[in-house]
């Protein structure tokens, strides 16, 4: 089987903002840059149905030349090899654009499957995936929990809200968007890193004219919903100020 | 004309679809409004919809919609849209939503601006509000090229009871689509429940919630002994579930349980949008962070910034005192 695993590089998680001079873009020169978590758990998901199933993992990649970083931690993993579109544009590139990027470099490597994160967790607009099953004129499912693979279709379960869940056949080649927690993520060890170096990335371009369907045009720190009281003071102090204020003020304890 | 799209299943109405129909009223500022339903058997739901201030309810109603699936969704959706040619379409920010609305808006070229959280006017142009980078930034988002544009709202941003009502209801129109049953390639299987939730989060008084923060499982006890101090709730949001140091009913957020105790206490948790989303209604919210700017200090009434391994033991002795 032919898997095609699409992450993406994002900001860490404990990276602390920074905004451009223009306020619509980050300061990217700050930022220390890791796999997006869900596309972790696709890369999982992917190295795993190919130790059931054989074939090979191939790790696809939209944007400028930093992503090799994640590129090469995912061929450490286990990746086969990896296909990157590489572009300055795409680092704030909307889903169309990103979507319309790998659509290109991909389709003529006639994918069995093709798993993907379902959010990024930078602009987090959980539609790359499914845009890119549209463009690829594929089946697909969203939020997906485990993976079965009968024949020449796959049955999935789909997260639903509150708890519930929901099996699905669809016929292959499908695109996946694979939830956080599907599996327990493997690490790369030191000979996955250095088999990694050896492993082909394939540079493609990105589409000559593509056509954003969005523009930021301010970002900022956000707006407090609410005045919170910040309480200060040593830990001893800090909680009996917080607990005096929940007994008398807030009233929610006795 | 702002087209609206309620989400049902099995002739029940989302609640949600109140919330998107009190954006698509903001949004209108006069225009017309008009909600539409997808499915079958949608007399009851139209009817309820039928009480929004709205121009009219349209029904999409044909067979191949039931059960739910992306590709009939998207190819009677298409048609449906077309035939109105509204400037926007809102949908609430579900599941169903994420799983159809992008292919949708591929499938007809235009934009989508998803998660939004209120809606604006800045210098003639209507920009949409989302959450960036977990939370930590929000932006303005201008949709381009031609219209309809799509608008998903996040659920929870807007009030379902503040959707305008009409004394007099609305008037229901079928509208007929194309749709060959023959183009749906996912076959679904009725939902299911994992397991009977032992726990109900929802009716507890009080909760402690951990987060990433904690580190690791061998830490859960210094919030369990907290929850005891306090009689409450143990709870945890998706990483800590995830990882299996809480079983998955302690979980809350969209994708767990959504609960609104009298005392919510977050430890370490950074307040990612699909926790915030399942806590924010708690009348009183507290966060321990280490993290000054974590997005959980924007919807916390009291917060402690530093060490939740220092601080949640001080606060535990605090409360036997």
């Amino acid at each position: 089987m032919k898997i095609a695993v699409c992450i993406k590089q994002v900001p860490t998680r404990d990276w602390q903002p920074k905004l451009n001079e223009s306020r619509t873009w980050i300061r990217e020169q700050d930022a220390s840059y890791e796999m997006n978590e869900p596309d972790a758990y696709a890369l999982e998901e992917s190295l795993r149905l190919k130790e059931k199933h054989g074939g090979e993992v191939v790790v696809c990649s939209a944007g400028p030349a930093r992503v090799a970083q994640v590129i090469r931690e995912a061929l450490a993993r286990g990746a086969d090899r990896a296909i990157h579109v590489e572009d300055d544009g795409l680092a704030s590139a909307d889903a169309f654009v990103i979507a319309e990027a790998l659509a290109g470099a991909m389709k003529d490597e006639q994918f069995d499957l093709i798993l993907t994160g379902l959010q990024s967790d930078d602009q987090g607009f959980a539609q790359t995936g499914v845009i890119l099953a549209e463009r690829l004129n594929l089946p697909h499912a969203t939020i997906i929990m485990e993976v079965q693979i009968e024949n020449a279709a796959t049955r999935v379960k789909r997260e639903l809200e509150g708890g519930w869940f929901q099996w699905v056949k669809m016929p292959l080649p499908a695109v996946l968007t694979i939830q956080s927690g599907i599996n327990q993520l493997r690490y790369a060890t030191l000979k996955g890193i250095m088999a990694a170096k050896k492993k082909e990335i394939r540079k493609a371009a990105a589409p000559a004219s593509t056509t954003p369907r969005q523009k930021i045009v301010s970002l900022y720190v956000p707006e407090k919903a609410k005045k919170t009281q910040i309480i200060s003071g040593s830990p001893a102090e800090a909680a009996k100020t917080l607990v005096r204020k929940l007994r008398e003020e807030a009233r929610v304890i006795s | 004309m702002i087209l609206c799209i309620a989400e049902q299943r099995g002739g029940k109405l989302n609640r949600a679809s109140w919330e998107t129909v009190a954006a698509a009223q903001q949004l209108a500022a006069g225009q017309p409004v008009t909600v539409m339903v997808a499915g079958t058997n949608l007399q009851s739901v139209a009817a309820e919809l039928a009480a929004a201030q709205v121009q009219e309810v349209i029904t999409v109603e044909n067979a191949a919609l039931e059960p739910y699936t992306p590709d009939g969704y998207t190819a009677a959706l298409k048609s449906a849209v077309e035939q109105m040619s509204p400037a926007f379409v809102l949908l609430p920010h579900t599941y169903q939503t994420r799983d159809f609305a992008p292919k949708l808006a591929a499938r007809m070229n235009r934009a989508i601006l998803t998660d939004v959280t209120a809606i604006k006017q800045a210098g003639g142009e209507t920009a949409f509000v989302r959450p960036m980078f977990q939370g930590k930034l929000t932006a303005d988002v201008v949709p381009q090229g031609p219209s309809p544009h799509f608008v998903t709202i996040q659920i929870g941003a807007y009030r379902a009871d503040q959707a305008a009502r009409s004394s007099s209801a609305a008037p229901i129109r079928a509208l007929p689509v194309t749709l060959n049953a023959t183009e749906i390639r996912q076959k679904p299987e009725p939902p299911f429940q994992e397991a009977r939730q032992a726990v109900d989060l929802s009716q507890a008084e009080r909760i402690v919630s951990v987060g990433r923060g904690i580190k690791e499982q061998a830490n859960i006890p210094i919030a369990q002994k907290l929850a005891e101090a306090l009689g409450a709730e143990l709870a945890a949001s998706r990483p800590i579930c995830d990882a299996g140091w809480l079983p998955m009913e302690r979980q809350v957020g969209s994708s767990g349980q959504t609960v609104a105790p009298k005392l919510y206490l977050a430890l370490g948790i950074s307040g990612a949008i699909q926790h915030l989303v399942g806590m924010k209604g708690s009348s009183v919210i507290v966060a321990i962070n280490k993290d000054p700017d974590a997005p959980i200090f924007e919807v916390a009434d009291f917060g402690i910034v530093g060490d939740l391994f220092e601080i949640v033991p001080a606060l535990t002795n605090a409360l036997k005192e």
